[in-house]
């Protein structure tokens, strides 16, 4: 028997389950996302063709059609034009089209970008105020007020989609960036105040007595001593809170239409001759992935230590 | 440096009162120490001087300014924390300059405060490590550090020893020591661990349920005990106790204890109750061979230099200190009696010793 190993330690047979569970469980998930990014790269006859065609020609007409507006024309004037300046142009010139214009995707992503990141901000900024209020004060029916918060996500949000609607047009806040960032920071607050209010807890008050005894003020206090040492926690909580806003996509249809539209509710709405643009909805989506799966690995570190923070005291 | 009044502190936790009415004077230079088991209020004291919690009533006053209601960050204090609470995300320089930045010092003043004190706890090798990378030693040297970078009126300090271990700790004992008269400081340090609080201090302040019992030197404070709680919290093992079964007279100087007679210093005051008890400390017992207390040995602790014996007798269980080459074994009937006369006889009705001869 190998005695150098301590019985605490997982053996090569619970290893290699391990291991085997973990690659399938990868297929599985990766399959729907590299068939995507797939599509994106193929022609539209090759992404609709049957049998589907697993090899295929690489090409960047999807995301050539998701970036351009173009219309058809007819041969002989293609002809009479000046020879196409760009290689986007030729492609889609070969395809017997002209492009007029941007498409509405740059926008559309941009909107995303914005609201995401913004309602990401406020979501982390005034959850980690208010939690630190409820971790440190004493505040009137401190538990309710925390059941309340909780029970805010008790139902799915868009079960109040009707009165939140309503209450959108009357303020004026239906398709603005801004009536988009409150809602988003609204329902995540209550995940991020929860969140943060247990990593606050585990941080001693010393620090910020500590501080405040060193001239500091509480708000001072909070800022150079607190935060930084729920950086853990904040960036957790951050991911947790932009996967959401980014990926929102049900009050996006409801509240956006020109002005504020996100990408969740544009990219599926990508037409193109005769049907759905399937590589250029596989280009819009994988476009899409990018940001969080940047934001995410960024802060990867911390977010498996947030997900089993307090589970064992250290 | 600074002088420190407390004036009927008074602290209350809803329904729980943490310090009653208490009056204590810090007097400039001093190292005073605020000793008691846990839950004495002595911390919540400390934490009103710093300014960590607000009076429920009373004043504190720092060089005759009332500061009592005051934020912390208004009074000029310093405060070393148990844990020590050093900033895991900044350096060691960062750590000690932190104190500094609120206080508007050009960058090159800001280095050389912290160098010098850097240099006063010998951590000037240290001062790009991480926090997080220090022994608990040089941690306790960060936090003394950060406390008096910016030469605070007062340094209060929360058990700052009570996280090392054993042998380093006698270390740092004698190192705060030598720091508080090189900077003349004044210093209040609150502990529980006796020893610490005899080894160092000045002046302690006895703590128990809220109430100073008793502030004096390490010396008066073991020989003299004021209560019956003083006599038997400080000292290890701490007084015997002989319940006396008689009035006790002003001027009185010998008291009936079993069949014999006692004599104790002539007393001063007398009392009203019947049920007092006579104080002795272990060392001032010794074994004789006759005319003394008859007992049983019931323990024999062996202590190095000295053996702690506990006699069980017709009086109750009674703590003998005897040398270590002192042959005895369990069981064994022995005798034994007082070394000299400086019993204290301490009134039952209320616990406090009585003024005699040798008290005052």
């Amino acid at each position: 028997m190998d005695t150098s190993r301590s019985p605490l330690e997982a053996t090569g047979f619970s290893r290699k389950l391990a291991a085997t569970i973990i690659i399938v469980y990868m297929i599985v998930t990766l399959i729907p996302i590299t068939w995507m990014v797939a599509t994106s790269f193929k022609s539209v006859d090759s992404a609709i063709s049957y049998p589907p065609e697993v090899f295929f020609e690489p090409s960047l007409e999807g995301y050539v059609n998701l970036f351009t507006n173009r219309s058809r024309q007819p041969k002989d004037y293609l002809d009479s034009l000046p020879p196409p300046d760009t290689w986007y142009e030729e492609l889609v010139r070969s395809r017997e089209m002209v492009i007029t214009g941007p498409s509405k995707f740059l926008p559309r992503y941009s909107n995303s970008l914005i609201i995401g990141f913004g309602a990401t901000f406020f979501s982390v900024f005034l959850g980690s105020l208010a939690a630190y209020a409820l971790s440190r004060f004493k505040v009137p029916l401190k538990d309710d007020l925390l059941f309340f918060i909780l029970s805010t996500r008790m139902f799915p949000p868009i079960a109040v989609a009707v009165p939140i609607f309503i209450m959108y047009r009357k303020l004026g806040l239906g398709d603005t960036h801004v009536g988009m960032i409150i809602l988003y920071t609204v329902v995540n607050l209550s995940l991020s105040v929860w969140l943060l209010k247990g990593f606050m807890d585990e941080i001693p008050r010393e620090y910020e007595e500590a501080a405040m005894i060193d001239g500091y003020s509480r708000m001072q206090a909070f800022f150079k001593v607190v935060l930084p040492q729920a950086t853990t926690g904040i960036a957790a909580t951050a991911i947790f809170c932009m996967i959401f806003s980014w990926n929102e996509y049900a009050f996006a249809v409801l509240l956006t239409q020109f002005n504020a539209q996100t990408a969740p509710p544009f990219i599926p709405t990508i037409i193109g001759e005769g049907g759905l643009d399937w590589p250029a909805i596989g280009a819009g989506t994988t476009l899409f992935l990018i940001p969080v799966m940047i934001f995410t690995v960024v802060l990867r570190k911390h977010l498996l230590r947030g997900i089993t923070f307090g589970a064992v005291r250290k | 440096m600074a002088e420190i009044e407390i004036k009927n502190l008074h602290k209350s936790f809803g329904e729980f009162v943490a310090v009653k009415n208490s009056n204590l004077i810090i007097e400039n230079k001093e190292f005073f120490v605020l000793l008691g088991p846990s839950g004495c209020g002595k911390t919540t004291t400390l934490r009103m001087i710093a300014g960590l919690e607000l009076p429920t009533s009373g004043n504190i006053y720092l060089d005759k300014e009332d500061v009592g209601y005051l934020r912390a960050s208004q009074r000029d204090i310093a405060f070393v924390f148990q844990l020590f609470a050093l900033y895991p995300h900044m350096n060691v320089r960062n750590n000690l300059a932190f104190p500094l930045k609120m206080q508007k010092l050009s960058r090159s003043e800001v280095d050389a405060k912290v160098l010098e004190a850097a240099k006063l706890l010998r951590i000037d090798h240290l001062l790009k490590s991480k926090v997080s990378s220090l022994a608990g030693g040089d941690r306790q040297r960060v936090a003394l550090g950060r406390a008096l970078v910016r030469r605070p009126k007062a340094f209060l300090m929360d058990e700052p020893l009570g996280t090392l271990d054993a042998e380093f700790r006698e270390l740092m004992c004698l190192e705060l020591r030598k720091l508080h008269d090189d900077i003349d400081a004044t210093t209040v340090y609150v502990t529980h661990d006796q020893q610490e609080a005899m080894s160092m201090a000045d002046r302690i302040a006895v703590m128990n349920e809220g109430v100073v019992l008793q502030a004096d030197s390490p010396k008066v404070i073991y020989n003299k005990p004021k209560t019956k709680f003083v006599a038997n919290f400080i000292g290890s093992p701490g007084m015997n106790f002989i319940p006396i079964k008689e009035k006790i007279s002003p001027s009185q100087s010998s008291i009936k204890l079993l069949d014999s007679s006692l004599n104790i210093p002539e007393q001063k005051e007398g009392t009203d109750s019947n049920e007092n008890f006579l104080g002795v400390r272990p060392e001032n017992l010794k074994l004789v061979s006759e005319n003394g207390v008859k007992g049983n040995v019931f323990g024999v602790e062996y202590l190095g230099s000295r053996k702690i014996l506990t006699i069980e007798t017709q009086l109750g269980n009674i703590k003998i200190r005897v040398d270590s080459d002192t042959q005895v074994n369990i069981n064994e009937q022995i005798q034994f009696d007082t070394l000299n006369n400086n019993q204290i006889i301490f009134d039952g009705s209320n616990d406090k010793a009585l003024q005699s001869e040798f008290m005052s």
